[in-house]
């Protein structure tokens, strides 16, 4: 899939909403390079959701680099920050869906309630089906109101095939049936659609993990791609979001939904500093085109510029 | 989860002990334990600075009173700022009978709106109105078949067009109500970003079109600094008149309430406990501040606990605690305790330093409280006092004796050992706290 560096600046140039042009004239207002600066920083970047913890580390960093350097001019604090926070988000992950060596590629979408998996699935899928790919999706939220039909819907849009049980019927079984018939079908890449679970119900982590060892069953080495959808919307939550749930799925990596809003998301910087899960996807909007894939270095250009 | 501000506050209060007055040197490091508090629960951080101020301010230089410790001073003038911020009144919406009412929700997409229209149209029914949902969401691919289904569920009308226009099927659901005598209507509406124009336009006209009595804007709990930003915009737009808070089951601190507060002034009036469709709540802003805070809802828990609680009773536990002697008859007495004063896993919840994390281990529903007490009852009275010499063959006494399974059995000595450490902790956190229930 081609980046399309410039639809996440332009769309990210609303997320910002004045984060840069603060720390620019907060630097700007100083002179000298103190503890009230570092303080105003600080405070920007809590602002941001980056998260309380990564938030003290990234500081703490930056006055040491300070300190190191030498550094006497404000105007160069920025520079340092970037490069720091860039440290922590470090990579790239343009190549890593890479569907060629399983087939098929089993990816298992999960997070809490109403962040994005279902569309999410919706859009992937789009892609892969315009790589001439054969996609297949499993309906295995069988809980929520018309979940079924919602992601009938995203199969029609992205030309995927489904495989469905009725509203109410165990997601296991969905998934047995969906991976077996997906074998014999030769499709490429399977994309299972998880209820919204909040972490904290055990009764519900229990059935994600039974829904892991389903999949297991049929096929050893997968799921592949375990995938947690975070809503950039959400505050310091998701960091015990994406502990809890990578203690049960092991969670490659993180989709990251509704950056077309105004929230800037931050709080991956300080779950890809404590648990080292990165983020792959980016969410721009609800069209089946609005997915790209996350780039540290643009993320950050955006966040910054 | 994340800190307690509590276990925090306690070990502040130790070192602020034997100072009579709080002064801005005392209090400066407790300050700063809650300013982080605060930003762990996602209060904006603006409000958390504003916030501080005024917490110093009407802290310093009051006098400590005689039965509190200067930490426990400090946090109740924290925990009334919170309230006064938050509110503390329960507010509830008028729907007369007499008249056909009108509630729009509206808010970002996913927070949990058409999950609550039905939650709304069955506790307003259950007060004897009479409502119709509107599926007035036409952009979100299966959005009219969800709202049909939870319709079908609650056995209520649920009007749509094939048309999708928004405004024909807004006149559609009036017309339906005013033949069928529905005194409410409940709008569904489409997630919407604040900032998309030609959304929020849609929205406003709808708004303009029916009327409503109502705009309550719906916010997920678990929001972070940004809902300051979603809330000002939603309530400039459309001037919203409530605020309903949803997923409030997860374990977020859900500091968003505050802000929201904060910069629209609109009250919170109802909460989201879960997917189904009698999770909903009256939201009670004074719970929501010890919740903030991370101290559970301690104020509750006090008031549910002297009211409940048999001081002669409280009085024996708490001379046994400070012996140290916790047996399975005090056990099985503190069931019987907690019992009187509401579902036990509501109510450990509600305990500060009691998270989702420590419930995992002692996890007592209602139907477990009847397991646990035939087990209990069926030991003997040596083996309720000295639970250590309850042994393998012990164990299937009691297994067979309670017509439950040897698992049972061990899994209750294990909750059994859990209160009991569970106990000692919060003996010791809270000194000379008013938690008569478990002893001082
Ligand atoms: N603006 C915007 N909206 C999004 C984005 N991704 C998803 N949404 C919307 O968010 C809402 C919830 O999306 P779903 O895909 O249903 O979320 P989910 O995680 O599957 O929800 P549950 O299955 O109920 O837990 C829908 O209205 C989507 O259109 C995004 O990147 N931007
Ligand atoms: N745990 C929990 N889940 C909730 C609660 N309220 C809603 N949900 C879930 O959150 C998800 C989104 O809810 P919806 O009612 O579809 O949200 P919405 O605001 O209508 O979403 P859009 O129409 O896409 O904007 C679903 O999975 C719901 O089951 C709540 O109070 N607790
Ligand atoms: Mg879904
Ligand atoms: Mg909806």
């Amino acid at each position: 899939m081609k980046r399309i560096i410039d639809g996440l600046k332009s769309k990210l140039a609303k997320t910002k909403n004045g984060f840069v042009a603060k720390i620019a004239e907060t630097i700007k207002l100083r002179t000298k390079i103190d503890q009230d600066l570092l303080d105003d920083i600080e405070d920007i970047l809590l602002e941001a959701d980056i998260g309380v913890d990564v938030c003290s580390f990234i500081i703490e960093k930056l006055s040491d680099k300070i300190r190191l350097n030498r550094i006497q001019d404000p105007s160069r604090v920025m520079i340092l920050l970037k490069e720091i926070i860039d440290n922590i988000l470090d990579s790239d992950h343009d190549e890593l869906f890479n569907a060629e060596i399983y087939s098929p590629y089993v990816m298992f979408f999960v997070g809490v309630n109403g962040v994005g998996k279902t569309t999410t699935i919706g859009k992937l899928a789009h892609q892969y089906v315009q790589q001439g790919k054969k996609v297949m999706m499993i309906a295995a939220d069988t809980f929520r109101a018309a979940a079924i039909e919602q992601l009938s819907i995203w199969s029609q849009r992205s030309g995927a095939i489904i495989q469905k049980h009725q509203s109410g019927a165990d997601p296991s079984a969905v998934i047995f049936d969906g991976l077996t018939s997906a074998i014999n079908k030769k499709i490429d890449i399977v994309m299972i659609d998880t209820a919204g679970r909040l972490h904290n119900k055990v009764n519900l982590m229990n059935e994600l993990a039974k829904m892991k060892r389903t999949i297991k069953k049929v096929i050893p080495s997968a799921p592949h791609k375990s995938i947690l959808v975070i809503d950039s919307s959400t505050g310091q939550n998701a960091i015990i979001q994406a502990k809890i749930f990578d203690s049960i799925t092991d969670i490659d990596c993180i989709a990251l939904t509704k950056l077309d809003g105004t929230a800037k998301g931050g709080i991956v910087i300080g779950i890809k500093h404590e648990l080292g899960i990165p983020v792959e996807l980016i969410g721009l909007g609800e069209k089946i085109e609005d997915l790209q894939y996350f780039n540290s270095t643009d993320y950050i250009e955006a966040l910054f510029e | 989860m994340l800190n307690d501000l509590t276990v925090r506050m306690e070990a502040i209060v130790k070192k602020l002990r034997g100072e009579g007055k709080l002064s801005e040197e005392n209090i400066k490091e407790s300050l700063r334990e809650i300013r982080r508090a605060l930003l762990e629960a996602d209060v904006n951080f603006k409000i958390v600075k504003s916030f501080i101020n005024n917490v110093q301010n009407k802290a310093i230089g009051s006098e400590v009173l005689k039965s509190l410790t200067p930490g426990q001073q400090l946090v109740k003038v924290v925990h009334n700022e919170l309230i006064s911020l938050m509110g503390d009144k329960l507010l509830s919406l008028n729907l007369p009978h007499n008249r056909i009412n009108k509630i729009m929700l509206v808010g970002l997409q996913g927070s949990g709106k058409t999950t609550f229209c039905a939650k709304l149209a069955n506790f307003y029914r259950k007060k004897g109105n009479k409502p119709v949902l509107t599926a007035c969401d036409v952009h979100r691919p299966a959005a009219v078949d969800q709202l049909k289904t939870l319709g079908k569920q609650l056995d209520l009308p649920v009007i749509h067009h094939p048309s999708n226009k928004v405004s024909k099927i807004a006149t559609e659901s009036i017309q339906y109500a005013e033949k069928n005598l529905n005194d409410l209507i409940i709008f569904d509406t489409a997630g919407r970003m604040h900032i998309d124009q030609e959304m929020m336009q849609e929205v406003l006209l709808l708004k303009e079109q029916v009327k409503p009595d109502y705009i309550l804007f719906v916010a997920d709990a678990m929001s972070g600094q940004d809902a300051v930003n979603v809330a000002h915009e939603f309530n400039i737009q459309l001037e919203f008149d409530g605020v309903v808070l949803t997923k409030l089951d997860g374990d977020a601190r859900g500091g968003a309430a505050l802000s929201i507060k904060a910069v629209t002034n609109k009250p919170v009036i109802f909460a989201g406990i879960g997917e189904k469709i009698n999770d909903i709540e009256e939201f009670h802003p004074d719970r929501m501040a010890s919740r903030i805070l991370g101290m559970g809802d301690i104020l509750s828990l006090i008031e549910k606990a002297e009211a409940s609680v048999d001081e002669e009773q409280a009085l024996k536990i708490s001379k046994r605690l400070k012996k140290n002697l916790f047996t399975l008859n005090d056990f099985y007495d503190q069931l019987q305790q907690l019992k009187k004063m509401g579902p036990l896993d509501q109510i450990i919840k509600m305990m500060p330093g009691m998270e989702s994390k420590m419930l995992k281990n002692v996890d007592i529903s209602g139907n477990e409280t009847n397991e646990i007490e035939a087990i209990i009852s069926s030991m003997t009275y040596n083996e309720k006092e000295k639970p250590e010499i309850i042994n393998g063959s012990r164990r299937k006494r009691i297994a067979s004796g309670s017509g439950t399974s040897i698992q049972s059995v061990n899994k209750v000595l294990k909750q059994y050992d859990h209160m009991k450490s569970m106990i000692k902790k919060m003996n010791k956190g809270m000194k000379p706290g008013k938690m008569k229930f478990m002893g001082k």
